[in-house]
């Protein structure tokens, strides 16, 4: 009798593992098709981050979903960086002509491919935020950041439907401790309203180590994601053939590509 | 009902039922050893992640420069070892979540909870705690019975793991997501702040991490091969027990 219950059990066991590894190949695809598969999943550590960029994604397309906006008597006194400005000889020459030769270049899959001047970005409609930036290491602060909403400009390029990827390149080349960075954000974060190119803080000029003339500022994402000293921004529908196709140099360094935590 | 011979366990006057029956059922055995390994996970990753900043503070904000609470003598180990640790310790809080979800709804339907852990009214009497505490605190064997049901202080900490330090762990590592809180901002604003929801997250893990050395101290006075022979197996040898 044990073994015709041990060779049922079998067969069970069998059949439940085949329809579990049926329904996760189901799941995957499924996940891959409504875009919740982040593009650092391989691995064993991708497990995780699928798992929690797939779980948040969904909630956080919904359009109540906005990083905690304070008071200004709450904007930290004490802003710290990570890394110092980028040494490179053409972001020298940009700040001591006061940015006033640089330009934000939009290009990939829109339909008018442009670019904008510090002070034309200055002249579209702004949005100021006081937000909460942490660090991944674990120490934040909270400023006051000034900028036009990601999501105007990329209009006014005209986003075509199959682009998945807003893709930021940096000056940043020498002298940052992991190398040139350079990263991407998926379109539920491009368009949300709190995402902003920055090019003021705590009412000022954006300062130079924190990323002058502009930067990304993503809060509902650790900092970061928050890049500095832009220069190119890129479309695509895929980050493969990007650095190690990652979706950021952040992964290349051990770091993840989404950071909402 | 049969009682076991006086003569080969002279304090033992249990039904034999309830000695043939396994000590822990098998969801408690494996999400035992799951959780292990997950908390193990997430240990060593919280120890990369403290040491990319292991100072602590109050409120919403800190940064060097800025007032701590608590300064650790550990080094700064900036832009070092919390890019894996992040990522390993979010893949071990999966695991251990949903293995901790396996968990508590099978001890609320097999009655796992109610039966073994929640203890008796009468148990909670002062007289009966004291008595507890103080037998543990003079190391007085702890009779048979020991080896198959939880005392009122295993009984009283398992729940304040499973109910209190889990829950609060949880909660502050939720309040530090600037996504999660985007949605769900009570998760943060209720503790005052996101450095608060860092520091309590810290606290916590130093209860539990306190629990498990304790724990396992407490296993080897019982007797190590005994006990994690039983939560292996689901048998235990009462007879064996260094009781």
């Amino acid at each position: 009798m044990s073994t015709v219950l041990s060779r049922r059990k079998l067969i069970t066991t069998g059949l439940a593992t085949a329809a579990g590894a049926s329904g996760l190949a189901v799941a995957a695809r499924l996940a891959d098709r409504y875009g919740l598969i982040p593009p650092d999943h391989g691995g064993i550590l991708g497990v995780g981050q699928t798992l929690t960029y797939a779980s948040q994604r969904p909630l956080m397309s919904n359009p109540s979903s906005m990083a905690r906006e304070f008071n200004r008597s709450e904007i930290s006194k004490i802003c710290p960086v990570n890394g110092p400005p980028p040494e490179s000889e053409t972001y020298q020459r940009l700040l001591a002509g006061g940015f006033a030769d640089w330009r934000l270049t939009i290009e990939g899959l829109v339909a008018r491919p442009c670019s904008f001047s510090l002070a034309e970005l200055k002249r579209f409609p702004s949005r100021s935020q006081i937000t909460h930036q942490a660090c991944e290491e674990g120490w934040s602060f909270i400023a006051e950041s000034t900028g036009v909403p990601l999501s105007y400009v990329l209009n006014l390029a005209g986003v075509l439907p199959r682009a998945k990827y807003v893709v930021f390149f940096t000056l940043g080349e020498k002298g940052f401790p992991l190398g040139k960075k350079w990263g991407s954000l998926d379109m539920v974060d491009a368009f949300h309203p709190q995402t902003l190119l920055a090019y003021g803080m705590n009412g000022q000029d954006l300062p130079t180590p924190h990323g002058a003339p502009v930067r990304v500022r993503v809060p509902r994402q650790l900092g970061f994601k928050s890049l500095k000293y832009l220069s190119r921004i890129i479309l695509t529908d895929t980050v493969k053939n990007i650095g190690k196709g990652l979706g950021s140099s952040s992964p290349e360094h051990g770091f993840s590509w989404y950071g909402g935590i | 009902m049969a009682t076991v011979e006086s003569a080969h366990l002279p304090r033992l006057a249990t039904p034999i039922s309830d000695l043939d029956s396994p000590r822990h059922s098998a969801v408690v055995r494996i999400t035992h050893w799951i959780n292990t390994l997950s908390f193990f996970g997430l240990l060593v990753s919280g120890i990369a992640i403290l040491l990319a900043h292991p100072r602590f503070y109050w409120g919403e904000t800190g940064a060097i420069g800025t007032p701590s609470l608590l300064d650790l003598p550990l080094p700064f180990m900036r832009g070092g070892p919390s890019g894996w640790g992040r990522n390993l310790h979010f893949l071990s809080a999966w695991v251990c979540g949903l293995n901790g979800a396996l968990y508590v709804v099978s001890g609320i339907l097999t009655q796992h909870f109610r039966k073994s852990l929640v203890p008796a009214k009468a148990d909670l009497a002062w007289g009966s705690l004291w008595r507890v505490v103080s037998n543990h605190l003079r190391f007085k064997p702890l009779g048979a019975e020991s080896s198959l049901s939880y005392n009122l202080l295993q009984r009283l900490t398992y729940l304040a793991v499973v109910f209190v330090l889990f829950p609060v762990i949880i909660w502050t590592g939720f309040a530090m997501s600037p996504a999660i809180v985007s949605v769900f901002p009570v998760f943060v604003t209720i503790l005052g702040g996101q450095q608060t929801a860092r520091t309590l997250h810290f606290f916590a893990s130093d209860l539990l991490v306190l629990f498990v050395v304790v724990h396992i101290a407490m296993v080897c006075l019982a007797g190590f091969t005994n006990r994690v022979g039983a939560m292996i197996t689901g048998q235990i040898n009462a007879r064996k027990d260094r009781t």
